[in-house]
This record gives structure tokens, sequence and C-alpha cells, in this order.
């Protein structure tokens, strides 16, 4: 272990309510965007959001992927272990969080635990870091939690992203969800998420 | 009315771990509108049957900042809604109310209120058995398959045994409603009355199953639509009177009897509503006179 293992949260009852709450009404409103308010100074390339929902959500029943970016820092598995005890594995496919610090390499979602027709929930989260979120501007979305359309966009994904959005909302029941951060930022575009351009 | 917290207790009485797990639960669940999610249902200090399923999402949901309301058949003053309201603010330390406007989660066994909810407002439900399919097909696995394949003309059947039999459909609570167009969800035994307003709701709403182990949602803005058939076309519960205290058209009402030669009278279920109304004046068949009206 290293001697500078950054700290978690500070008060770890409250804090993961407070991200958590977060990240369940983002879920619960695709395409807004909220503010994570629990500071945070994780270690590598990883946001604090990300740090944030992973400290909320991961544990020992937890198996996390991270990606090229986040797994190449030594400190970043460290972290995640020392504060979560999640096991870090190395295939995709048996993970229940995925990490992912570069948005433009975002693996494809086949390579995920998309659930099965059965037990569509056993599926992976995605938590993807992408350069920016802006609210009410860019793509359409429609679906549930979304009152109408709502306009939302995220910066720094994959070129053929809204074919991918496209497909795994083909998939539906099963398929994969998706938790955007960007430094303390979050959104979510949940399987039932409809985006078009 | 809020009591010492208790000492000795993890904030909101479960682990971090449950809370996690459960926290997991509810986000798959969220994910997938109207599909139950197994979760592992805890041991909690009140027997199945009295909310333990909803006291597990509430718990892991609330944060010190949350003002909670508790009903139980529409009433903040019966014993369930009362241990229920006492036991968060006493392991949680959380304020409560009665006001439906003033709540940020409402924990409910078997009604929404009347009062419409709002944008960010949480609403917790009570479930005792949440497979809609359950008392047609006992059996999980089979139950799970028809989940899977969508296939619910065996529910179709029921409601059209009912039209058979008494020339309507006379299901009326539990009434199954298909959720975002996919799956088919037991409201929990809600009165057929309330469907309406889970249509498109700007609340959350978030359903457990304690003793079955289930946790299930529908998103905000959802649609929720009550199965039917074209010529029986979904009707909600009508009333031929108001509510005999405030007056109240349009509300789902209570029979209580008065005495045993058939005297009744009927009131409004949602007892913050009826209050509310009381306050402002309103008067029913049934009141007592505003001045003479005892404290």
């Amino acid at each position: 272990m290293s001697a500078a293992l950054a700290a978690g949260f500070a008060s770890p009852v409250h804090d993961a309510q407070a991200v958590f709450r977060c990240v369940m009404m983002a879920m619960a409103r695709p395409g807004t965007v909220r503010r994570i308010a629990v500071p945070l100074d994780p270690p590598g390339c990883m946001q604090p959001a990300a740090a944030a929902a992973a400290l909320a959500l991961c544990d020992f029943e937890t198996p996390v992927w991270l990606d090229e970016a986040l797994s190449s820092h030594p400190h970043v598995r460290e972290w995640l272990r020392f504060h979560t005890g999640a096991p870090v594995v190395a295939a995709s496919r048996a993970a229940a969080f995925a990490f992912v610090a570069d948005g433009r390499a975002l693996p494809a979602f086949s390579t995920f635990a998309l659930g099965t027709l059965d037990y569509p929930d056993r599926s992976v989260t995605a938590v993807v870091a992408v350069d920016a979120l802006h609210e009410g501007m860019g793509w359409r979305l429609t679906g549930p939690g979304i009152p109408g359309e709502t306009r939302f966009i995220a910066e720094g994904l994959p070129a053929d992203m809204l074919d991918r959005l496209a497909g795994n909302r083909g998939l539906f029941p099963r398929g994969i969800d998706i938790v955007l951060v960007c430094g303390d930022r979050i959104a979510a575009l949940p399987r039932t998420t409809i985006v078009e351009a | 009315m809020n009591a010492p917290t208790l000492t000795g207790y993890n904030f909101a009485y479960l682990d971090e771990q449950t809370k996690r797990m459960i926290r997991r639960a509810i986000l798959k669940a969220i994910a997938i509108p109207g599909y139950q999610v197994p979760f592992a249902s805890r041991e909690m200090p009140m027997p199945y049957g009295w909310g333990t399923g909803g006291v597990q999402v509430t718990a892991s949901v609330i944060g010190p900042q949350d003002v909670l309301k508790v009903i139980d058949q529409g009433s903040d003053d019966t014993t369930n809604a009362v241990s229920i309201r006492a036991f968060f603010a006493r392991t949680a330390g959380v304020a409560t109310t009665t006001a439906t406007a003033d709540a940020t989660i409402i924990q409910t066994r078997h009604r929404i209120p009347e009062a419409p909810l709002t944008d960010g407002q949480i609403l917790v439900y009570q479930v005792p058995i949440p497979e809609p399919l359950r008392f047609l097909e006992p059996r999980e696995t089979e139950t799970r398959t028809m989940h899977a394949l969508e296939e619910y003309g065996l529910m179709h059947v029921k409601l059209y045994e009912d039209i058979a039999r008494h020339g309507h459909i006379a299901t009326t609570y539990a009434y199954p409603v298909r959720v975002a167009g996919r799956y088919l969800m037991d409201p929990s035994p809600t009165p057929k009355f309330d469907n309406p307003k889970m249509h498109m709701s700007p609340a959350l709403q978030l359903f457990g199953a304690g003793r079955e182990k289930r946790i299930y949602a529908v998103p905000p803005y959802t649609r929720v639509v009550s199965l039917d058939f074209e010529d029986h076309p979904f009707e909600v519960n009508r009333f031929d009177k108001p509510c005999a205290l405030c007056g109240a058209h349009g509300v789902y009402l209570d029979e209580v009897v008065l005495d045993d030669r058939g005297g009744r009278m009927f009131v409004c279920s949602d007892t913050d509503h009826c209050g509310t109304r009381q306050e402002q004046g309103h008067r029913g068949d049934l009141s007592t006179p505003r001045e003479g009206s005892a404290a």
C-alpha cells in the first residue's frame, strides 16, 4: 500500500446517502445534470463524481472493471480495494460496475453483462467520464423519467454513440445503464431512454 | 413529536452494506420500470406484513434533510403509520409530517394521497405480493418466463372471466397495470381509484416487498396503463355522495358504521386531505357545527 492513500468519504454514512440520492434521481430523470456535493480527491484520472459513485455503491458483492486509463494507474486499484473491498476483475463481462475514464475509448456494450430476459437486472452499470455535460441542448431524449422530451448532450464519447444507444434500447429489457460523469457533475442514461440526434 | 434519536444503531437502522445492496437494486428497478428486482431482504424489528419492504426502501433512501410522511390506508394516525413514523424519527432523527405537500418521502400502505404529488417527491409503497400473476400461476419459474416473454394473456383471461361472471371487471384493488408499455405490474393493494394517479406522476414511485424479497419502481413521468378491453374500458370507483365531513367530491371514501341499525357514513380515506379541507372551512353533511365543535 502506498503511503499516500487518498481519503474516502469524510462522513461515510451521510456522504454515501447523499451520493446515492444524486445517482438515483439522475437515473430517474435521464438527461438532467446534477452536482455531487461531496468533496473527494481520488487518485489518477478518476473523476470525483465517479469516485463518489464507487464509494457509495460498490462493495465485496460487486466485481468492478476498470478501463486501461484507470487500471494502468496503481493507486486507483489500491484506493478502490481499500475503501470499497470490491474485487477488480479483468473480465469485463463479470463486472457489476465498469469505470471508464476515457469516454472516447468506451468499449462495445456487448463486452459487458447485459442481463438476461429472465433477470435483466443482472447487467452492468457503466460509469463513464466525459469532457462535458450539457442540459437543454443537443440530443433529443424521450422515455420514462422525461416529461415529453428533453435536450441533453455529453461530449467526449465515441462517434457512433447514438447507434450504440439505439442498439442498447433495442435490447430492452436487457441492456446497459450508463452514468456519465464530468468533474463533480453527473447525469444518467438508463436503458429505457431513447436518444436521437 | 420527535423522540430522542436512539444510540447504538446506524443511521436509519440498516447497516451500510445492506443499504448499498438495496440501493443497487433500486437503481436497476428504476432502469427497468415495473420489473421486480430480487434483493436480500433483511429481518426487521417488525413482523412481515407490517411494511418491512417499504421500511427497508425508505431506510436506504432517506437522509437527514428529509421530511417523512407515513400513511396506512390514507390515514396518518393508524398503528402502522404511527409506529413506522416513530421508527424513523428515533433511528434517523428525521423530521416527520402528516402534510402531503411538506413531505419529501411518503411511505404508504395501500393509498396514494389525494393531493397531487410534485417533482422530487418519493412515494414508497409497502407491497405484500409483488407478482401480479401469482394467483394465476403459483410457480416463480413460470411467472418469470411469462414476464421475460411478455406473455400476459392470462391476466386478460382473468379480467374477461370477471366480465363473464359479473358483467363488468370486478377487480377493485391491486388492479394490474402495464408500465412504460412493457412490464405487467401489481400496484400493491391500492384501490383501482388510485391507478390513474400513477400515470405520468411527477413523483418517483418505489415499491418494496420484504417477505417476497422484491423491489420495483416507476420513474417519474412514466406511462402506467390499467389493463382493460375496448368494450369494457377501465373505470375508477365512483361514490354517490361526497365526504360526510369535508364535502369533497372525487376522492376515495371509507365507509364507517355508526350504529347497529344500519347507520353509516362515508368519509375521506386520506385524513390529511380531509383535515386540510375542514380547516379551509369545507363542511359535509355530518360535520359538527363550527362553533360547537369540540376541540
